[in-house]
């Protein structure tokens, strides 16, 4: 069970002193941003995003794979936003490794000096550029928290025992708008129990489904056992949000593609749209901070965040 | 039951290479039911190579067509021996595990797969079959309301539904019922929606493909 960090905890109280676990401990809106690796060997990409967003996020991600499209791994690009004075979070999918790639990575991303994780099942590799793969799937994403929450304690998987243990702050994915519903906040629950310190939502557009997410996610008591960020994606076009409604899992209001459809200037209404979202998010009761993901449009974070009125970041009191 | 299907006739009629007596060997069992590799099944495949051959040239093609009980077993293949003795080559239009213990009691034929074995599952309707079993050799449907986890969802998830879940679908195809969704339904019309609640721990691959062939051993019934 999460037990939240106070203002000023020593490194002792803290479960992995990152940054991100300090700022959600002392009570901020914490503001996360996602950055894709690409598609090649280069680490210019990743350094310049990192370089762009690091003064007006609090964390960078990196995907592992997304879309199960090949790309300079998570790890490696967590090295590269380190390099430059940001702070990582990697993400780990479930679908290209066993328990045993999986931990052998815990414990080399965290001497690399990378402190959050996020677990993720991962999208299926139909979906991907590399469709005949197969895949693993040997633990889930619920089983990979509870690896990295055990892992952190010194435990591995079989049960024996790890020292200089990787101590890790825990993410998990929650989809308040997948199905079936009812049993969403449940299956957060879930995550909870397993071990997660911080949720990050998909990408909230229809925010009367979130509100009765986050209705159901109070009522368990949720929202004080985890910190939960709210996804964001801002779209650069009518088209691409019709394109985001059709995708599996994630829902669309009509009037915000009317709106767009609308707008004069689509790219400029994108942004707008998703600082709104995130000014609206922050005053939803349990929501701890959000999580942007700009994939392709990193270059619109810092006006995103400019214009949610979340500048400038703060810097943790707690020591590490 | 194992339900397989026919490959495609250009595959198998390049199987034959030139030769010109082929045994095709049927089997009365799962792929008779599936209707892919039955007695009426060799009797069309027979028909149709030779028939092809005709239509392409080349010396005639003779087929000898004979279904045993089952493939899966060596009693019933030793029969094979003499009709299989002046053929050039053999077609089992078995499953995997058919045209295996055929060719292992033919040691000197080579035989050729008429069918790609697909999977464990049965028939929801006239000529719709669909998966049920993943072989995992650890069974949990006790848990999931006579639902497999393992086959039935597309990341064999012990805890799911994934983000992925809508309107009861896969996010991997809209053809593919979300498994964790039947799960649900079925958990909660039981009024066993507890069962969802605990966290599932990793399970054991081991019983599974994944701990090398497997192999049953019964003590009591051995000889």
């Amino acid at each position: 069970m999460s037990e939240p960090a106070v203002k000023g905890a020593s490194a002792s109280e803290l479960k992995s002193g990152s940054r991100l676990e300090r700022l959600l401990g002392e009570g901020h809106f914490v503001v996360t941003a996602e950055v894709g690796p690409p598609k090649s060997s280069s680490s210019k990409g990743i350094k310049d995003n990192a370089t762009l967003l690091k003064d007006c996020v609090d964390a960078i991600n990196l995907t592992d794979n997304q879309t199960a499209i090949v790309r300079l791994s998570s790890i490696a690009a967590a090295v590269h936003v380190m390099s430059v004075g940001a702070e990582p979070i990697i993400q780990i999918t479930c679908r290209d490794r066993n328990r045993i790639a999986i931990q052998s990575d815990l414990l080399g991303a965290y001497s690399l000096g990378i402190r959050n994780v996020l677990c993720l099942s991962g999208d299926h590799q139909v979906f991907g550029n590399h469709p005949e793969a197969k895949n693993v799937f040997d633990l889930d994403s619920l089983q990979l928290v509870r690896a990295v929450r055990d892992l952190r304690n010194g435990k591995f998987v079989n049960g024996e025992k790890c020292r200089f243990n990787p101590k890790m702050f825990v993410g998990a994915a929650a989809n308040p708008f997948a199905d079936p519903f009812e049993f969403r906040a449940l299956r957060l629950a879930k995550k909870v129990t397993a071990g997660a310190d911080f949720i990050q939502t998909q990408a909230v557009y229809d925010l009367d489904r979130f509100r009765a997410w986050m209705d159901a996610v109070r009522e368990l008591g949720l929202h004080e056992k985890v910190k939960i960020l709210a996804g964001v994606v801002p779209v650069k076009s009518v088209a691409a949000l019709r394109y985001v409604s059709t995708v599996p899992g994630m829902r669309v209001p009509q009037e915000l593609i009317e709106r767009m459809a609308g707008a004069a200037d689509q790219e400029t209404e994108g942004i707008k749209i998703c600082a709104e979202t995130v000014a609206v998010l922050r005053e939803i009761q349990g929501v701890a901070g959000v999580h942007i993901m700009a994939i392709a449009w990193e270059k619109t974070v810092p006006e995103i965040v400019r214009q949610a009125g979340l500048l400038p970041r703060p810097v943790p009191e707690a020591a590490v | 039951m194992i339900v397989a299907e026919q490959k495609p006739l250009e595959e198998i009629y390049g199987f034959l290479n030139g030769a010109r007596k082929v045994l095709i060997v049927g089997c009365k069992e799962c792929v008779t039911v599936c209707q892919a590799g039955g007695e009426k099944e060799v009797g069309l495949l027979a028909a149709a190579l030779s028939m092809k051959r005709r239509i392409e040239g080349g010396p005639p093609l003779e087929a000898v067509e004979m279904t045993v009980q089952r493939q899966c077993d060596p009693e019933y293949v030793q029969p094979l021996s003499g009709p299989a003795a002046d053929c050039d080559m053999v077609i089992s239009t078995a499953c995997g595990v058919g045209v295996q213990f055929v060719a292992e009691h033919l040691k000197d034929k080579w035989v050729f797969p008429a069918l790609n074995t697909r999977f464990g599952g049965g028939s929801v309707e006239q000529g719709i079959w669909e998966e049920r079993c993943g072989f995992c050799g650890d069974c949990v449907l006790h848990l999931t309301g006579g639902i497999c986890p393992i086959a039935r969802c597309s990341k064999s998830l012990l805890n799911g539904p994934c983000g992925g879940s809508h309107d009861g679908k896969c996010e991997v195809s809209d053809d593919i019922p979300c498994g964790w969704q039947l799960i649900y339904d079925r958990l909660k019309a039981l009024g066993r929606l507890d069962l969802l609640t605990e966290v599932q721990p990793p399970k054991s691959w081991r019983t599974a493909r994944d701990g090398g062939p497997r192999k049953v051993v019964r003590e009591d019934l051995k000889l």
